[in-house]
């Protein structure tokens, strides 16, 4: 008697187990690539949580298609070769439906092959250089032309600069970011000695000559402006060494494409008081929805005190945009996922709707603001209504005549509007 | 003394009629306007007043300007030992029961701010401290409107400091020289006054006037330019022979512990780095611990960075290295786990976000010596204390008996130990102290860079650069070789840029160890074989 109620036991526990697997094929696979060490750990692990808390919240609300999602994390360690791995693994191995990850361009330039190859699909949300348009990934943060070129318009019209130096970090979106803001410039007619470049390694911490460098270009009689695409934590000397040599945001404002409020969080902002960044949100934005954002993002974390800032609006965006199209389409296939998210609309943290274009990037606002002693960012100016993403710069010889349309009839990322031909490259 | 009283009734007779009252209206505008109207308002503000208005001006500079939402009138915030209060900006008088839901911000901007210096320095143009006239003079130099003119040119004739009354004819100076409608010779002679001057709105100016209509004027203001960038060079040069230095000093204060542990005990530590990053992390903590003391901080810091570290290192040898005596391979790879563990346990502890070490306040800012030179404050410290560590390291080094019996160990082993020297506790107290040193390396770097799990990595590789070619088991090796690869970098990165610089050393320091393997300065004799 005994020893049937133990087998009985068994034979039902082992039920429960191979009931376990199949119950678990019933989620939604969601992968997340984003790096929880190294580097870029310091925004990436944001971004993490991000995703994570979105999951949680979609899954409050009964998931998607009857079904519960899962998030699936992994870490590439901010090592750029293993982005395609670990890219690889979520998608042959665990069959993920959809991946939300990478920050810098060089490691979304690394698993790009790998989503093609396999037909994944990825939600890329940190502001870029632009000049891609794939048809397995969403560029839900900034092209130039919604953060770059409408922050060098508000120096040159407001401020009245005349002077620039584009200062960045040595690798792919600094580069071809100054190459298109220096042909804009040059455009405008900004002469080329009025323009200074420079680059420096990552996570750069001696800038005594750069910034003396610096000083002494802005000493020449015109208004000079910073404009830095210097990227992750070296960010903090830099500004550090800004306020030792005295150069205050009213003789230079430096200008940030990568300083939000995150980064602003392990700083001591006193010398930064004044200095701008340009973001498609900040979190001193007041909303009925930014607010509730706040609120849900505090709580998830546990921390009274966490910020939020702009590339998580754009893995918000990003999350509800997909999660309507995985609704609309009535399944998780990314060639009928990736239809229905174009014409996708969701509204902004910051006011306004965000509209997914057809070339796989977003329309929306351009604020620019002062960095405040509090970590927060004053909104200085913004642009009337929504600002489309292009994909080519319309600024650079070789992307001018190109335009991305994933619609029918040309379903193509490089369309070249003159010859209406498109390249051989997939995007 | 008659033209004494004569200023002093000019300048405090309005104070006599001004009452807060009068202020009263424009204030509660000030409060209701947006940021992009309130130039204006502020304008009147100061017209209406007089001094007693600077603490309105400062406060609302600094941002700390509150207005309290039911009666709109106006307090600044001041922070007391961690406590917010709010208080009445002109007579000072407390207001404990507001907190911050009964307040709200009066924002500033960047235009706001440039408005308010200028409006506190007119003011200050009158102050009773000479200095401040002098600043007050030089900020102002920038925008040289009417009406600062006018001041300028009432109180030229009756300033009795000598700097301050230089300062104001270099403004007034400036101003000639701008004005289209004098003579062209006066404008001239203004011009020639200028050359002396090494202010940076002064080459503005010039900069401007060099493309005069005027023939004369554009010749007369290319000569004075060229004056200014001659001297303007030299300074320059000075500068940037700091920066070498400065970045020679960080150098050392990295390698100096690595001298040690790889130089005279031939351990290569992969963990060196790690040391460094625990003195940074120690800094931090005791930050934590001390929040109201910051300025004193960084004194408890250095010698518990220097303890942390060091019993760190004692520990590692006792545990790891003492057994791997001999393998340098395998201490290699040891060190390097060691310092994947470090990394990963601070991870662990403080997360992997960078943490904030604030700067003492007597360490913040720059000693300026002319406007084209001025040596950051916190790079000067940080130069002299990197030289006072390898001077005491020398001396424990020469003078003490641990440094003898060091000395003993690292050049025959056997032999010390036939002698009586206790070899195993003076391998893990050198140890101790290469690696308590990195601890306050640590310390100081934690000023000048990142606090986070990577801060090691980033001075791994330039540490055993310098010790390489300094010569290994040569601390005067260490000194020159730090101070050498600074200066070549900083004079090779104006031209080459950071990226390029950086290779250019490398590859140097290669070809140098191809010609010399043994460094800058050699161990000679039999222990060196």
């Amino acid at each position: 008697m005994k020893i049937k109620t133990l087998t009985s036991a068994i034979v039902l526990s082992g039920a429960t187990l191979i009931a376990l697997p199949s119950l678990a094929a019933e989620t939604i696979k969601v992968g997340v690539l984003h790096s929880l060490s190294g580097t870029m750990a310091i925004s990436e692990t944001t971004l993490k949580d991000t995703v994570l808390m979105m999951v949680d919240d979609q899954n409050k609300k009964g998931g998607l298609l009857g079904k519960k999602l899962e998030a699936i994390v992994v870490d590439p360690a901010s090592n750029w070769p293993l982005f395609a791995e670990k890219g690889r693994e979520l998608l042959t191995k665990d069959k993920v439906d959809v991946i939300f990850g990478s920050w810098t361009s060089v490691s979304r330039k690394s698993v790009l092959p790998v989503l093609e190859e396999l037909n994944g699909l990825m939600f890329y949300p940190v502001q870029y250089e632009g000049e891609e348009s794939s048809k397995n990934v969403f560029y839900t943060g900034a092209a130039p032309n919604q953060q770059a070129i409408p922050a060098v318009d508000y120096l040159m019209n407001d401020l009245g600069v005349e002077r620039f130096v584009l200062a960045g970090t040595d690798y792919v979106y600094p580069r071809t970011t100054n190459k298109i803001l220096e042909a804009y410039l040059k455009a405008k007619g900004v002469a080329a000695k009025d323009i200074m470049i420079n680059y420096t390694p990552f996570g750069h911490s001696d800038w005594q000559s750069i910034v003396s460098d610096v000083k002494k270009f802005g000493s020449e009689g015109k208004k000079t402006a910073v404009v830095s695409t210097i990227n992750g934590d070296a960010n903090i000397p830099f500004y550090k060494e800004l306020g030792n040599q005295g150069i205050s945001a009213e003789d230079i404002p430096v200008v940030a494409f990568s300083v939000g409020e995150e980064e602003l969080s392990g700083l001591d902002t006193k010398p930064l008081v004044g200095h701008l960044a340009a973001w498609n949100y900040f979190q001193s934005v007041e909303t009925p929805e930014n607010e509730a954002f706040i609120k849900a993002w505090k709580a998830y974390t546990k921390n009274p005190k966490r910020v939020t800032n702009d590339p998580m609006e754009a893995t918000y965006i990003g999350f509800k945009m997909w999660a309507n199209a995985v609704t609309q389409a009535g399944t998780t296939d990314v060639d009928a996922v990736e239809q229905a998210m174009i014409g996708q609309k969701t509204p902004n943290l910051t006011g306004g709707i965000a509209v997914m274009n057809k070339n796989h990037h977003l329309s929306k606002p351009v604020l620019i603001g002062e960095i405040q002693d509090n970590g927060q960012f004053e909104v200085v100016w913004e642009t009337d209504g929504v600002v489309a993403g292009d994909a080519w710069s319309d600024f650079l010889p070789g992307s001018k005549d190109l335009i991305s349309d994933w619609t029918a009839p040309i379903k193509c990322g490089n369309y070249n509007t003159k010859t209406k031909t498109c390249s051989g490259q997939n995007y | 003394m008659a033209l004494c009283c004569c200023l002093f009734g000019l300048f405090s007779l309005p104070s006599f009629a001004v009452e807060s009252t009068s202020l009263d209206p424009l204030l509660a505008d000030l409060v209701d306007a947006k940021i992009s109207k309130m130039v204006p308002i502020l304008d009147k503000i100061e017209k209406a007043s007089d001094e007693t208005v600077l603490p309105l001006f400062r406060t609302l500079l600094n941002g700390d300007l509150y207005y309290i939402k039911s009666t709109k009138q106006v307090v600044g915030q001041f922070d007391t030992n961690g406590e917010t209060l709010y208080k009445d900006v002109f007579t000072g008088q407390a207001h404990p029961a507001l907190t911050k839901r009964d307040v709200k911000k009066i924002r500033v901007n960047n235009t706001l701010r440039g408005y308010l210096r200028n409006a506190i320095a007119r003011i200050q143009l009158t102050s009773k401290n000479s200095s401040v006239r002098e600043s007050a003079v030089r900020e102002l130099l920038s925008k040289l409107d009417d009406d600062t003119v006018d001041i300028l040119e009432r109180l030229y004739p009756h300033e009795t400091n000598k700097k301050v009354k230089q300062a104001m004819g270099l403004a007034l100076a400036m101003n000639t020289a701008s004005q289209t409608q004098l003579a062209v010779s006066n404008r001239i002679a203004a011009i020639d006054t200028l050359a002396d001057s090494l202010e940076n709105d002064v080459r503005n100016l010039l900069t401007t006037l060099s493309n005069d209509e005027n023939p004369a004027i554009q010749e007369a203001s290319k000569a004075a330019l060229d004056t200014i960038a001659q001297r303007a060079n030299r300074f320059a040069f000075v500068d940037q022979l700091f920066f070498g230095l400065s970045l020679g000093s960080v150098l050392l204060l990295a390698s100096i512990g690595l001298a040690i542990t790889f130089g005279v005990m031939g351990v290569i530590n992969m963990a060196h780095g790690e040391m460094i990053m625990l003195g940074a992390y120690t800094t931090y903590v005791v930050q934590l611990i001390m929040p109201n003391y910051i300025d004193y901080s960084i004194w408890v810091a250095i010698p518990a960075a220097f303890l942390v570290s060091g019993l760190m290192g004692v520990l590692i040898e006792r545990l790891v290295i003492r057994h791997l005596h001999g393998r340098p391979l395998e201490t290699l790879l040891a060190t390097f786990g060691i310092s994947l563990i470090l990394q990963q346990l601070v991870r662990t502890i403080f997360s992997p976000l960078n943490r904030q070490v604030s700067t003492p306040s007597w360490m913040s800012g720059s000693w300026e010596i002319n406007p084209v030179l001025s040596l950051t404050l916190n790079r000067l410290y940080i130069l002299a204390f990197a030289l006072l560590v390898f001077i005491a390291l020398v001396i424990i080094l020469k003078k003490t008996s641990l440094g003898l019996n060091v000395r003993a160990v690292s050049q025959n082993r056997n032999m010390a130990k036939a002698m009586g020297v206790k070899t195993n506790w003076v391998d893990a107290m050198t140890f101790g102290l290469g690696s308590g040193i990195a601890g306050i390396a640590g310390v100081a770097l934690s000023q000048l860079t990142n606090v986070g799990p990577n801060l090691g990595q980033a001075y791994i590789i330039d540490s055993f650069m310098v010790v390489v070619f300094g010569g290994v088991g040569n601390l005067l090796g260490t000194l020159v070789a730090a101070f050498t690869l600074g200066i070549a970098t900083k004079f090779l990165e104006p031209t080459t840029g950071a990226v390029l610089a950086a290779i250019l050393v490398l590859v140097f320091i290669i070809l140098f160890i191809q010609k010399r393997p043994k460094g800058l300065f050699p161990q000679k004799g039999r222990a060196a074989e």
